[in-house]
């Protein structure tokens, strides 16, 4: 499998006025064709950016973004076509639909844009199958809505068909389901579990969420982020099960479960301390010090750990762990 | 058809006798009894019908977990509790919301607005959703304690003081640091826990929490899980939290009753709803979560869209999505019945249902 979206020590800074936030530190990461990688951490902790920076939206302030070996940002011409092959699809279904279109409209106007179809009736037609791909049939019930007419699982759906329109190879998904009723966040994995599987579509799926994270990459990999860095990459069933990361140890067993038996019984990670640091205020050595239960003063505060592989698939970045 | 949901609409109160709606805990130890609360919205396009014929008790010191998704009438049902509804809500004659404390009892409904206002925050605090949009953007957090406490006639300044530092600390911020603090300066999972101590400030023997924990960061939710917890043994209070989150639920809740289309369609103690579910409603939603602990499981959404609440389906509500639907689901609304000791479901079919449900586990 070759790489079809690589990370080569990608960073991200931002000015605040005087003030400069480090959104994305140093991140590798290479992700193969027909993968699924789940890209998880909480807030502040640079996936948004990271997945920005791989749709081509944002340009990295250090490192590459490779596209087929290539930096995306020195294609010139062909920058265009990488647009295409790499599509976002954003969390906020009220946001990113134009609600003055229709949803032939929204669908169709790349079709035109792009000159992938010849005339209206080929565009009819590819809409008709595009809709019946995310499962909204029959298609003439959704044609002539309007956004608000939807509801946000339909209209999440729409984005995805909107994504479809110019045969994308890789698919940055977002927080895609996190504002989509819980009884319906599945069926919209699974569909896009179908595109991976019958169109081949490579994706990278961005998410706080732990148990979707594990759900929709069970196949894949997780890859951890803390406050702008890479700290652990592992197969999914590994890292669920058995993480190496104190963080990704602390935030599993801090997920709550939908299970009152598992979750009041769960043994949780105690954490040095509760504050999150700033990325304005970063601390010294390695982000996650100040909290981690197996901190080394003199080593964990001065060197900023790299990813080391561990075999089998594993990496993780702590001093501390990887002796 | 239609004669039969025209009949059934004209004689509602008879479909639904009180003798129906009976939960576990007994009158004595009930702080708060709800009864037939109806609730609808003047819309542009009809009535919009956001709680039907809701009623349930909360005993003293229980912790009810109300769990709907979006347009359950969850929301609305917390704001009508301490009669924060906008504008444009009516509340339906024959409801009642009863409230309990040292023998002396009352209906929030029929209050004075004297009356309510001691009612609210004194014995009654309410912690919404936009929680990080709740505080005064101008004013330092000591001031906003302040604020409140002179809002319900304490002014002594010292004594407030006091009490707001034992409360940040029982939610485990630094109390001086954050006394001083304006809120732009504390982030969004602080600003939750300085709302928590807040609502605790005058004692309340009922708080009521919409969406606790929605936008915040894993840890931070685990830390404010493990705070609610701790304060609730402390301080004994009932508390009734709404939300879409069922492992919240499954965290603090000791009975959880599950909403849709502004009725609760189940209610029973926690471990009897997740391991033994009753309604299809509510066992769709559990097989639609998946957990982090243990094997991959097989999960399923629950098919279609939620209602409109201005075009009701006939019957059952939930009947356009239930694998279980037969005619008499589509004609007549079930009500909710006693499936066990202590659990009520509103399903016709719940025995055949539950009988094939199966935890993955």
């Amino acid at each position: 499998m070759s790489s079809l979206i690589s990370l080569d020590h990608v960073s991200r800074t931002f000015r605040q006025g005087n003030r400069i936030v480090k959104a994305v530190d140093n991140v590798s990461l290479d992700i193969n064709e027909g993968e699924i990688v789940c890209l998880v951490g909480e807030s502040g902790c640079g996936k948004t950016t990271t997945g920005k920076m791989i749709a081509g939206l944002l340009r990295p302030t250090g490192g590459e973004v490779l596209f087929e070996g290539q930096d995306i940002w020195a294609m010139g011409r062909d920058f265009k076509r990488y647009r295409q092959a790499v599509q976002i699809i954003h969390q906020d279904p009220y946001a990113s639909l134009n609600p003055v279109h229709q949803v032939s409209r929204i669908l169709s106007a790349p079709l035109f844009r792009h000159g992938l179809v010849a005339n209206q009736e080929a565009a009819q037609a590819r809409l008709r199958e595009l809709l019946g791909i995310v499962d909204m049939t029959p298609p003439e019930d959704f044609l002539d809505k309007y956004p608000h007419q939807l509801s946000g699982g339909q209209r999440q759906r729409v984005s995805v068909a909107r994504a479809l329109t110019v045969h994308p190879r890789f698919i940055v998904a977002d927080e895609a389901v996190s504002m989509v009723d819980v009884s319906i966040r599945v069926s919209l994995l699974n569909m896009l579990t179908r595109l991976k599987d019958e169109l081949g579509v490579t994706f990278l799926f961005i998410t706080h969420d732990l148990a979707l994270a594990k759900y929709f990459a069970w196949q894949g990999r997780i890859a951890v982020m803390y406050l702008g860095r890479l700290i652990e990459v592992s197969l999914t069933p590994r890292l669920v099960t058995d993480p190496l990361h104190p963080y990704s140890k602390a935030l599993l067993s801090a997920v709550p479960e939908a299970d009152p038996q598992i979750t009041r019984t769960k043994q949780r990670v105690q954490l040095r301390s509760l504050d999150v640091p700033s990325l304005l205020n970063l601390p010294s050595g390695c982000n996650f010090h100040p909290r981690c239960p197996l901190f080394e003063e003199g080593l964990c505060d001065k060197v900023v750990p790299e990813l080391v592989d561990m075999g089998a698939g594993r990496y993780v970045a702590c001093h501390v762990i990887t002796k | 058809m239609s004669d039969v949901i025209a009949r059934s609409a004209a004689t509602k109160q008879s479909l639904f006798p009180p003798e129906n709606l009976k939960p576990a805990p007994k009158a004595a130890d009930t702080t708060l009894t709800v009864q037939n609360l109806s609730v609808d919205y003047l819309g542009r396009r009809g009535l919009v019908r956001a709680v039907r014929d809701v009623s349930f008790d909360l005993a003293h010191g229980e912790t009810l977990s109300l769990i709907g998704e979006s347009g359950s009438g969850k929301t609305t049902l917390g704001l009508t509790l301490i009669r924060l509804l906008p504008r444009a809500a009516r509340i339906r004659e024959g409801g009642r919301i009863i409230y309990r404390r040292d023998g002396d009892e009352f209906d929030v409904l029929a209050l004075k607005p004297e009356e309510l206002r001691h009612f609210r925050w004194k014995e009654c605090a309410m912690v919404f959703q936009s929680a990080l949009n709740a505080l005064n953007p101008v004013l330092r957090i000591a001031e906003q304690f302040e604020d409140t406490a002179r809002a319900h006639g304490t002014s002594r300044t010292q004594e407030t003081r006091q009490r707001a530092l034992e409360l940040l600390r029982l939610v485990k911020l630094d109390p001086e640091r954050v006394l001083r603090s304006y809120p732009h300066e504390l982030s969004g999972g602080m600003r939750q826990r300085v709302l928590f101590a807040m609502s605790l400030l005058l004692d309340p023997q009922l708080i009521i929490l919409d969406e606790p924990t929605t936008a915040l960061d894993i840890l931070t939710q685990r830390a404010i899980i493990d705070i609610l917890r701790q304060l609730r043994q402390e301080m004994k209070f009932s508390l009734l939290f709404i939300s879409h989150d069922l492992s919240l639920a499954a965290e603090l809740a000791d009975r959880v009753a599950t909403m849709y289309a502004g009725a609760i369609v189940e209610i029973g103690n926690v471990y009897e709803t997740f391991y033994h579910p009753q309604h299809p409603y509510t066992m769709g939603l559990i097989k639609a979560v998946p957990t982090v602990t243990g094997d991959m499981q097989a999960l399923a959404s629950i098919s279609g869209s939620p209602p409109d609440l201005v075009n009701l389906p006939p019957g059952c509500k939930f009947h356009p999505r239930c694998p279980y639907a037969t005619d008499r689901c589509r004609e007549e609304e079930p009500t909710l019945v006693a499936v066990a000791p202590g659990h009520l479901a509103a399903c016709w079919y719940s025995e055949v249902s539950s009988s094939t449900f199966q935890v993955a586990s």
